[in-house]
């Protein structure tokens, strides 16, 4: 009788015919294979099978896009358990986060992850911009893609504004109340726009709504649609762009 | 039932029509470059992969244990008839919310930050560092009198408003520019200065006003806009 051995399960499950079903590519041992692992998969494949070494080098990019985009896979997930236990009504809203902080099982971990991920995330969309910018990066071919970034920092800035106002205590209701009190002085649009984000000419429930389905359902849409776009035109536009090299000019012969 | 297929054999030949070969035109006014350096690639899978998932497990890790120290901020139930002293924007807009302390709402709430996104959107297509030059290679007495005349603008118009938060660091960066007119002797840090191209002297002055609006703003604004020490703050920031 043999003893049990991990091995001997992990390789009866690679050659079952479900796990071949799914996974069609045998394991990493060849050059063949590590490439099926990138291009035979739906989340990997926006990578190239090859990347070029220096790409990997941390002061290459400092990972400031990575760790933004992180930032909001933390944000989707903390998320969507909160939308669980809220509701965007007046005081409702209220209690429901002292539900979360003293009722509900790890609910003040989540909400803390949540909030704390959000400033990461602000935070790393700025800096990964200023890298962007003092590498040089946004030169052709990168030119739209700098475009797409600065929308992508707007979608950022507006989720994580949209989102203050949701714990409805002082500090949300007044936050809001500034900064909108700020976008009712443009010049025509400003009042209309405010009333069209409000509901209302003050903060109220109906304002409180409007941001909960921004914050829940249209931004988050937009940010997919345009994380998407950032992304793929990285591949589209050569992989990701480093600092410019001082013998740029003496690498290329005519 | 399939037949079986003809085994290949090669053929050699110097004639074009049986075996046809690869020709490219190279006109001599348009001679494609060539990188004398080759690059070295490496697999994706593991190299970059394996980094990629270390660098979520690092982020997710290094949220956990924040959410796990230190708590999100939750203050009473929302009270309209109840203003507290100083309300606050969130941390990203108090820059913005401290221009308003200085100008009036239109300049601080929609014409700087239009400017601000304007700029941002035209740096790709307005061949900003496109040749990268160092900022002292070109007219040195042109660009003396232009980098004075810019500065002495920005410090009387800041000054008029009285926003010294402005003014200072529009002051330091111009005295920057000049310290980097050397000839690039001397320290490694003196060397690197000269190196800095016009376009990233301008992100950088933008930049310093910016954190220091939003440093002012966050930490040192308490009851009615004034001026207070961190440690004085109440609520503290």
């Amino acid at each position: 009788m043999s003893t049990f051995q991990l091995a001997t399960l992990t390789t009866w499950i690679r050659n079952s015919a479900v796990y071949r079903s799914i996974v069609r590519h045998g394991v990493a041992d060849t050059n063949r294979n590590r490439s099926l692992i990138i291009f035979e998969n739906l989340f990997l494949h926006v990578h190239p099978v090859k990347v070029r070494e220096k790409t990997l080098k941390f002061s290459h990019t400092y990972w400031l896009g990575g760790i933004t985009m992180v930032a909001s896979f933390v944000l989707f997930a903390t998320g969507i358990l909160l939308m669980f236990y809220y509701h965007p009504s007046v005081p409702q809203a209220y209690r429901d986060m002292k539900e979360l902080m003293f009722v509900v099982d790890n609910g003040v971990f989540y909400r803390n992850m949540h909030r704390w991920a959000a400033h990461l995330m602000v935070l790393g969309a700025m800096l990964h911009m200023l890298r962007v910018f003092y590498h040089r990066a946004y030169r052709p071919p990168r030119q739209f893609n700098w475009v797409v970034g600065v929308i992508l920092l707007l979608i950022t800035l507006l989720l994580s504004y949209t989102g203050y106002l949701l714990p409805w205590d002082q500090l949300a209701f007044w936050g809001v109340s500034v900064g909108t009190n700020m976008a009712k002085e443009a010049p025509i649009i400003g009042k209309p726009l405010r009333f069209l984000l409000l509901g209302g000419n003050i903060v109220s429930e109906n304002a409180l709504l409007r941001f909960y389905v921004l914050h829940c359902v249209v931004l988050p849409a937009v940010l997919i649609l345009f994380l998407s776009v950032h992304i793929w035109r990285i591949r589209k536009d050569g992989g990701v762009q480093g600092p410019p090299e001082k013998d740029d000019h003496e690498e290329v012969e005519p | 039932m399939s037949q079986v297929p003809q085994p290949l054999t090669p053929v050699e030949s110097n004639d074009p029509i049986v075996v046809p070969k690869r020709v490219a035109m190279v006109r001599p006014d348009t001679r494609p470059t060539l990188r004398r350096r080759e690059e070295k690639w490496v697999m994706t899978f593991p190299h970059l992969i394996i980094r990629e998932v270390i660098m979520f497990m690092a982020v997710v890790i290094g949220l956990a244990v924040i959410a796990l120290l230190f708590n999100a901020p939750l203050e009473g139930l929302a009270n309209p008839l109840e203003t507290p002293n100083p309300s606050k924007a969130p941390w990203y807009f108090l820059g913005l919310q401290e221009l308003l302390h200085y100008f009036p709402p239109v300049v601080a709430g929609v014409v700087i930050p239009g400017l601000v996104v304007t700029a941002l959107v035209v740096i790709p297509y307005a061949r900003i560092n496109l040749v990268a030059g160092p900022l002292w290679s070109g007219d040195r007495k042109r660009l003396s009198t232009g980098i004075a005349a810019v500065t002495s603008v920005l410090v009387i118009l800041f000054s008029a408003f009285q926003c010294w938060a402005i003014v200072v660091p529009s002051l330091i960066v111009a005295a920057a520019m000049f310290a980097a007119r050397s000839e690039g002797k001397g320290r490694p840090f003196r060397r690197f200065l000269t190196l800095v191209t016009l376009p990233e002297w301008v992100m950088t002055w933008f930049v310093l006003v910016a954190a220091i609006l939003t440093i002012i703003g966050t930490f040192f604004r308490g009851p009615g806009w004034s001026l207070v020490w961190p440690w004085n703050m109440y609520p503290p920031a």
